[in-house]
């Protein structure tokens, strides 16, 4: 039933189902080259390199996770001014609430 | 659209033991709205809160007249969440735009809500806390590090359009709450998410304010313990299921 959902005309793919769709195709054009029987002549260094490729890439999209939320950590803006004006705007409000009558 | 053709807010808040806060809230949207003549109203969803947050309500309502404030202190359910109060806020809510913020001060009032939306058409104005001068006080660098590792693996997986998903000040038109509210299931932080995935999907513009997060002046947080790993869980499901 899933799968037929996957090709129905109304059926968006799920985020997961792309991320399949995606692996699936790099993965078998991946195994295909790398894994390939030496009738596909590929020269030796871009075969040695091609193998560990996943690997690489996982690792490669590691450093970019930590860099980028690490970047973003330390650029996240603490509202000092957000909360002085917070702080003067309750004053405000519990001077004039009172006076309109409003028990705390 | 409302009648008369022009625009009317309708700010939806619900509480629980917030009698501290409450007043300060309303004053300030009150404030806001009439000093840029906006016409507005506000429905305070209380679940039966102890601390006496429905009198407060009521209080409010003799103050500013009862076509501004709207209380509802009807016990909605055992299990009270956002989803069920705002359905609950709709219902009576008479504006043709629905704000959502909390009522514990720790999000900044802000016309930029209203001011976006003008400029763009936006369905939904969302507030993010990320971008342009958006950001949080009071918050301690584990904090952070979560919140911004949270949404970075919400990115990379859901990729929304939004910069900032777990967060609660919106500005949405009525229509388009109402669709997004029959589509949504889960809770808490998580049906913040979906409502924005879902409105990717069904088309709607979505436009971003940066907002201020102040952290608790008054009253206790109600974060839990277990947050993390129910985050992961809903993310994961919307992973899979949107």
């Amino acid at each position: 039933i899933r799968f037929s959902r996957l090709f129905s005309p109304q059926a968006a793919m799920t985020k997961l189902g792309q991320w399949l769709c995606g692996l699936a195709l790099l993965g078998s054009a991946w195994a295909a080259l790398a894994l390939a029987s030496p009738g596909l002549r590929l020269p030796a260094p871009l075969r040695e390199a091609l193998l560990p490729l996943p690997v690489y890439l996982l690792v490669a999209f590691g450093c970019y996770s930590l860099a980028t939320v690490g970047y973003r950590l330390a650029t996240f803006n603490d509202c000092e001014e957000a909360a002085a004006e917070l702080q003067e705007h309750i004053s405000a409000a519990r001077a004039d609430l009172s006076r309109r009558g409003l028990c705390f | 659209m409302a009648p008369g053709g022009t625009d009317k807010f309708s700010v939806l808040l619900p509480t629980y033991n917030e009698r501290e806060n409450l007043p300060l809230v309303v004053w300030l949207l009150a404030r806001t709205f009439q000093e840029s003549g906006n016409d507005f109203e506000i429905i305070i969803i209380d679940d039966g809160s102890p601390d006496g947050t429905q009198e407060i309500a009521e209080q409010l309502e003799k103050i500013y007249g009862s076509d501004k404030i709207v209380s509802l202190g009807e016990i909605i359910s055992v299990l009270f969440s956002s989803g069920t109060a705002y359905i609950h806020g709709m219902k009576h809510a008479t504006g043709n735009f629905i704000v959502i913020m909390d009522a514990d001060l720790s999000h900044h009032v802000s016309l930029y809500f209203v001011l976006k939306q003008k400029e763009g058409n936006f369905d939904i104005v969302s507030g993010t806390r990320y971008k342009g001068n958006g950001g949080v006080y009071g918050w301690d660098l584990k904090r952070k590090l979560i919140s911004r590792g949270a949404n970075f693996i919400t990115q990379v997986l859901l990729r929304p359009g939004a910069s900032d998903l777990t967060g609660s000040f919106r500005l949405y038109r009525k229509e388009v709450l109402q669709k997004l509210m029959e589509k949504c299931v889960s809770k808490g932080y998580v049906f913040q998410m979906e409502m924005i995935v879902r409105a990717r999907q069904l088309g709607y513009t979505i436009g971003e304010v940066p907002i201020s997060f102040v952290d608790r002046v008054y009253g206790e947080s109600k974060l839990g313990g277990n947050e993390i790993v129910s985050f992961l869980k809903g993310l994961l499901t919307l992973f899979a299921t949107t």
